[in-house]
Parts: C-alpha cells; sequence; structure tokens
C-alpha cells in the first residue's frame, strides 16, 4: 500500500490535471473555432470562447467534403466491422473454450498470433489477396505449372473495407477469458438438460457474456469508424469514400482561402458518431472489461 | 425406474487410473448412496453414468442398455451437481423448465409443469426470481426441482447437501428421502458424509482409492466392515483398531500389556496369528478398577447424550464412549474392558475382515448395548 502524505496526493492530482489539459486542449480549440468566422479562427491570440456560427460552418464542411456519403459508408463500415467482430470472436472463442480437439492447440496458437499481426502490418500481402483473391491459390498452383484465369477483388466494396479488419483475434481473447470463469457444471447442466452445443452457445453463453459484447462493441466500433490506411488503399471509387479520407478534403487548399473555421466544424460531425456510441455504452463497457457478471 | 449395472468399469485419466474394475448393480427404485473420502474416485463415478465422462474399459448399462456411447440426454439420467450449476441469467421458472423448453414441450404444458414442479419443492413463490437473489437452500430445491421436472429414470446426486449449513442439510435430507418415496426413482447419491450416508441409503457403497471397499445395507457396513479401512471409515468416533497376536492357549490378545480375553473358538480358529483387532467407542465399558485395560484418560468430550473419553493405549489414539452421567475427567486412570464379542478382527496384512462362521461373533453389536448404539455412533 503506498502511502498517502498531503504532499504526494497534491504531486499526483497535479499531474492529473495536466494530462487532463493536456487532452482537452486540442478539443476546446475544435469546439471553439468550429463555431467561429473565418476572421475570428483566423486572429492571433485564439479565442478560446464558442461563438454562434457552427451551424454554418457545419453546413459547408458536410457540403465541401460529401460527407454525407461518407458519414454512410464509415457507419456501414463501423457497423460491419462491429457486427463481424463481435459474432466471430463469441464463435472462435466458443470453439477454443469448449471443445476438444486433437488440433486445439493449433488452432489457438493460430488464433493467437493474429494479435501480433495488426493489419498495419501485414498490410502489402492483404491489399494483394484482397486485390486478387485467387492469388494465394495461383501461386500455389504456379508451382506446378498449372495457371488459372479467375479474377475476382474486393477493390471498392464493403467486404473489401471490412473483411481484413474482422479477421483479427482482440475479441476472442476477451471472450476467452470470460467464457473460462464459467464453471464447466454450467455446460455439464445444459446437457444432461438436452441442450447440444449450439444451443448452449445461443441459451447461455450469449446472454451471460452480454456486458462483454457491449464493450467489444464499443472498442470495435470506434476501431472500425478510425480506420484510415486501409480505406486508403481499397477505395479508389469515391462513392465507397469514409469519413477519415475525407478529413484531408476538408483542409483548405494551399493557396485559397484559409478557412479553419469550417474545417474544424467538419472534423467535429467527424467525431460525432463515435463519441455517442461510447457515452451509450460506456456504463458496460467498463463493466465488461473489470468484471465479469455471473 | 431402472437398474443400472457397472461391469469392470475403468477410468484413466491420460495415464493415471482412476477407478479400477468397479462392479456394482443397482436395482430399480433403489436408492444407493457412493461414500468414499475425497479423490476416490465418486464423482467420477457418478459422472461416468450420467454420460459426463468417458468410460475408459469396462460396460455401464441402465435398463439393460448399454449407454457407454450414448449422449446424456439420452441415458434418462438428471443430475444435481454440488454447487447447484443454475443458469444465472434464467429466472427460477427458466431454470426448472429449461429441458422442457430443450425437448419443444409447448409453452402452456410447460408452464402446467413447472408449477407443479415448484410446489413439490415449495418454490411456487420464487418463480420469477434470479438464482442471485436466493438463498442456499432455495438455490439447492431449484437446482433438484431441475432434475425432478424431466422425470428421469435415474436421479443422480454429487454431494447436493455439502454447500449447506448443517441445520438445512437435515431438513434436506429428510427432503430428499421423501421425495425418493414419492417418485421411486433409482438414485445414486455420492457423498463424504457418513451420517448423509447411513440415513439416505438402502444401499450403501464404500469406495477408496478406485476400489469399492464394501456395499451393503448401511446397517450390516456398520456391524459388519469389511476391512479395516471401512471400519474406521463409518463410525464417529472411529473404531478403535490395534494390532496384536493372538495367544491360543489362554485365548486372549494383548493390549499394551493387558491381556484381553476372546472367544476360544476364535482364538483357536486364528492360530496364533497376527491380526488387527477392532472395537467401536460404544462397545468399550468402564469396569472396576484392576480389571481389564488402564488407561489415563488425555480428554473428554461432551456430547450430551454422552462423553467421549480419548486416551492412548500401546501409543494408540483411543476412544470410549461412556454414559453422561459417568463420572470422568481428563487426567484420571480408568479401566476399560472390551467385550470379546464385540470385537472385530482383520487380517494384519491386508486388512480385510476375518469372518468366523461361528455363533457368537455374527453381527454382535446387534444384541448386547449397555451404551449408546445409534448407528453411526454418537458424533451424529
Ligand atoms: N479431469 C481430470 N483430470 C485428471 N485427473 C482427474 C480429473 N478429474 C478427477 N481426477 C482425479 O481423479 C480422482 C478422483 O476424482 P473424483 O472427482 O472422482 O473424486 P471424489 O471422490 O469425487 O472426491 P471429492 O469428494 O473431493 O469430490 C482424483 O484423484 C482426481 O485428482
Ligand atoms: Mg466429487
Amino acid at each position: 500500500m503506498i502511502q498517502r502524505t498531503p504532499y504526494a496526493d497534491a504531486f499526483t492530482y497535479a499531474i492529473m490535471m495536466l494530462g487532463f489539459f493536456l487532452l482537452l486542449g486540442p478539443f476546446l480549440v475544435v469546439i471553439a473555432g468550429a463555431s467561429q468566422t473565418m476572421q475570428q479562427v483566423n486572429t492571433v491570440p485564439f479565442s478560446f470562447l464558442p461563438q454562434g456560427e457552427f451551424m454554418k460552418n457545419a453546413s459547408a464542411a458536410w457540403a465541401r467534403a460529401d460527407l454525407r456519403t461518407a458519414m454512410t459508408n464509415s457507419l456501414i463500415m463501423a457497423a460491419l466491422v462491429t457486427a463481424g467482430k463481435v459474432a466471430l470472436s463469441a464463435c472462435t472463442a466458443f470453439a477454443i473454450v469448449f471443445f476438444r480437439t486433437p488440433l486445439k492447440h493449433v488452432f489457438f496458437w493460430s488464433v493467437f498470433i493474429t494479435l501480433m499481426l495488426p493489419l498495419e502490418v501485414r498490410v502489402v500481402p492483404t491489399y494483394a489477396v484482397a486485390a486478387d483473391l485467387f492469388q494465394p491459390v495461383k501461386s500455389v498452383l504456379s508451382l506446378f505449372g498449372l495457371d488459372i484465369k479467375i479474377e475476382w477483388n474486393l477493390l471498392n466494396s464493403y467486404a473489401g473495407l471490412t473483411l481484413p479488419l474482422i479477421a483479427t483475434a482482440t475479441g476472442t481473447f476477451l471472450y476467452r477469458q470470460f467464457f473460462m470463469t464459467l464453471p464447466d457444471e454450467l455446460a455439464e447442466a445444459a446437457r444432461m438438460d438436452g441442450s447440444g452445443s449450439v444451443r448452449f452457445f445461443f441459451d447461455m453463453l450469449l446472454p451471460l457474456s452480454r456486458t462483454n459484447m457491449l464493450a467489444l462493441t464499443t472498442i470495435m466500433f470506434v476501431y472500425g469508424w478510425n480506420q484510415y490506411l486501409w480505406p486508403l488503399l481499397m477505395v479508389t471509387d469515391p462513392s465507397y469514400k469514409t469519413v477519415m479520407m475525407s478529413l484531408r478534403a476538408l483542409l483548405p487548399s494551399d493557396n485559397g482561402i484559409p478557412d479553419w473555421n469550417v474545417t474544424l466544424a467538419g472534423s467535429l460531425i467527424i467525431m460525432a458518431p463515435p463519441v455517442i456510441v461510447v457515452a451509450v455504452l460506456q456504463r458496460w463497457f467498463v463493466r465488461g472489461l473489470v468484471s465479469s457478471e455471473k | 425406474m431402472a437398474d443400472i449395472q457397472i461391469r469392470a468399469v475403468r477410468k484413466s485419466y491420460g495415464k493415471t487410473p482412476t477407478l479400477h474394475g468397479i462392479d456394482l448393480s443397482f436395482a430399480s427404485g433403489e436408492f444407493v448412496v457412493i461414500l468414499g473420502p475425497s479423490g476416490c474416485g465418486k464423482s467420477t463415478l457418478l459422472r461416468m453414468i450420467a454420460g459426463l465422462e468417458d468410460i475408459t474399459a469396462g460396460d455401464i448399462a441402465i435398463d439393460g442398455r448399454v449407454v457407454n456411447k450414448m449422449e446424456p440426454r439420452e441415458r434418462g439420467c438428471a443430475m444435481v451437481f454440488q454447487n447447484y450449476a443454475l443458469y444465472p441469467h434464467m429466472t427460477v421458472a427458466g431454470n426448472i423448465g429449461y429441458a422442457l423448453k430443450v425437448s419443444g414441450v409447448p409453452k402452456a404444458e410447460r408452464e402446467r409443469r413447472i408449477a407443479e414442479t415448484a410446489k413439490i419443492v415449495g418454490l411456487q413463490d420464487y418463480l420469477e426470481r434470479r438464482p442471485a437473489a436466493l438463498s442456499g437452500g432455495q438455490r439447492q430445491r431449484v437446482a433438484m426441482a431441475r432434475a425432478i421436472i424431466r422425470e428421469p429414470k435415474v436421479f443422480l446426486f454429487d454431494e447436493p447437501l455439502s454447500n449447506l449449513d448443517a441445520k438445512l442439510r437435515v431438513t434436506m435430507r429428510a427432503e430428499i428421502r421423501k421425495l425418493h418415496q414419492r417418485l421411486s426413482a433409482t438414485s445414486v447419491f455420492v457423498t463424504h458424509d457418513q451420517v448423509e450416508a447411513m440415513t439416505l441409503a438402502d444401499r450403501l457403497v464404500v469406495m477408496n482409492r478406485g476400489h469399492v471397499e464394501q456395499v451393503g445395507r448401511p446397517l450390516d457396513i456398520y456391524h459388519r466392515p469389511a476391512s479395516t479401512f471401512v471400519a474406521s471409515f463409518i463410525g464417529a468416533p472411529a473404531m478403535n483398531l490395534f494390532k496384536t497376536r493372538t495367544e491360543v492357549e489362554t485365548a486372549t490378545v494383548r493390549l499394551d500389556g493387558a491381556a484381553i480375553p476372546i472367544d476360544p473358538l476364535v482364538a483357536h480358529a486364528l492360530q496364533g496369528r497376527d491380526v488387527i483387532v477392532g472395537i467401536r467407542p460404544e462397545q468399550c465399558r468402564l469396569t472396576r478398577e484392576g480389571h481389564g485395560i488402564p488407561a489415563r484418560i488425555d480428554f473428554v468430550e461432551e456430547l450430551g447424550v454422552g462423553r467421549v473419553i480419548h486416551c492412548e493405549i500401546a501409543g494408540e489414539a483411543f476412544a470410549a464412549a461412556v454414559a453422561e452421567d459417568a463420572e470422568v475427567a481428563a487426567g484420571d486412570t480408568v479401566w476399560l474392558s472390551l467385550p470379546p464379542e464385540q470385537l472385530h478382527y482383520f487380517d494384519a496384512e491386508s486388512g480385510r475382515r476375518i469372518e468366523f462362521p461361528l455363533p457368537g461373533t455374527d453381527i454382535p453389536a446387534a444384541r448386547s448395548s449397555a451404551s449408546i448404539t445409534h448407528p453411526t455412533g454418537v458424533l451424529s
């Protein structure tokens, strides 16, 4: 136990406050700037007082970066990533924890290893596959001197945007930890009651892991929403643009008018959905991560 | 109702053998209790009957059908777990009715049967509660109701009462017994509590280290333990056992210098063998000074219905139950007599009981009883 003294308390609080303001500062700039006119936003020193121009700036931003398409795409993408991830993780963890197969360890480690290979690390090979789904098959076949002519790619599609993001292990481990805290007798009692494994999954595991699921939903929505590198590679068709790509379009052009107020208003709009999701789900988010409600 | 046949059943976890060839047969409608110390393989055996554990070798047949390869649900068994294993996210009604829901019983009928079953175990007012909002005894009842509602051929209980306090345990014991009379399904009840075993069982199976030590009616086992293990495991305080040599000429066994008379016919039959002689604390008598074995009392246990004196004879702990008005105190020396017809004899090497087809050595304890002869001993 760390001894508590007034000085140490004051010191830790000071550090915390410093960190808090460092975090908060940029937000204040964005909020204040987004509601000012172009003149106000460009005056030096910068005024941290919000003004009344937000709606005007926002609609200017909305039009300039075609935020309607981008927001829709991002929402679809984040929702697909979240749903896919939550479902896939639950299934994988279920298989890893509750089934004893001879290859159990192989499966476990092959899932585990994806934790060490996030998308950014394997972005080039992943892109190669997404650009030509049969690429791996083709390269194996070419070893035998065979050549096939099938073309199928995921470029400019929601599948291409989301699938590579879904196939990672983070959520699996969240579920695995939770499933392992459940007593064996629960599964045995269900078996005695005549429930098969699929039924057990839907009747017991899913309801019991509700908080986990909501925690994962929160994480994955933000993760999906914030993707930049991958959409940038996958999307060339503007109708599949996501908001992170539109952020660039919001910047004032080099020699154009420095309307940073519009840029800031646009980024505020883009920030909103994840903030809303976190605000709504944060209660479960914390509970799902720290405790297992049983 | 179904009978259960267990034939040469073995179980190994990996390379470690846990059960070494169990042969048992339970009659239809019987209440069988499997008793044994922790780790002897009771739960393993029960779980093999239930279908939760693979059978390494041998056969288990329920109702004449070998069930080795059957899923639990096909075997017609219901099980009550030690920690109840209730479904935490379901209400009491949901817990009780889950098996029916799985098997597709229509909602109306399901609700009728849930209500009926809840009434049997006295839970009709708690149907909407979650398990977390129930007391230990109520959870226990939910677990029982969950088993009852399926109308199983076989009930399996794995130490269902061990998480309850002493008083509730007695109540639940009586309820389980009553329930059995009412439903008369074959029941197999695992416990390490001998009082529970003695009071519940039609037939008792005593297990030790993966072997069956003895099978029989509780009183038979109490009166004629088949081995020193059973002798010391059943009865509280435990049977006094001491290793000695019989002397044929004087018809005695020696205990700490004192000669204890035994039945001359027994002495003759034993022919001077090394034996382990046992006597239950309840069968020892206080006697006049200068007779029997002298013993200095280490401490006296007060039980209300009587007292147990603890002393040391020939370096071994020795207990004797005496009447509550016996004037004994720690530090006193008392003289104990051990009635010859109350002695049990076990082979010194194997620890197996030596039976005498002689009058006077059959079920001796049933006859005389000046002291307390409650079947489970005075500590129940
Ligand atoms: N899954 C397992 N893997 C390996 N060994 C096991 C396993 N389950 C049980 N055992 C071993 O088998 C033996 C018997 O276990 P079992 O659970 O049947 O004992 P028990 O008689 O029910 O004891 P208790 O009264 O403590 O419940 C023990 O020595 C235990 O260590
Ligand atoms: Mg056990």
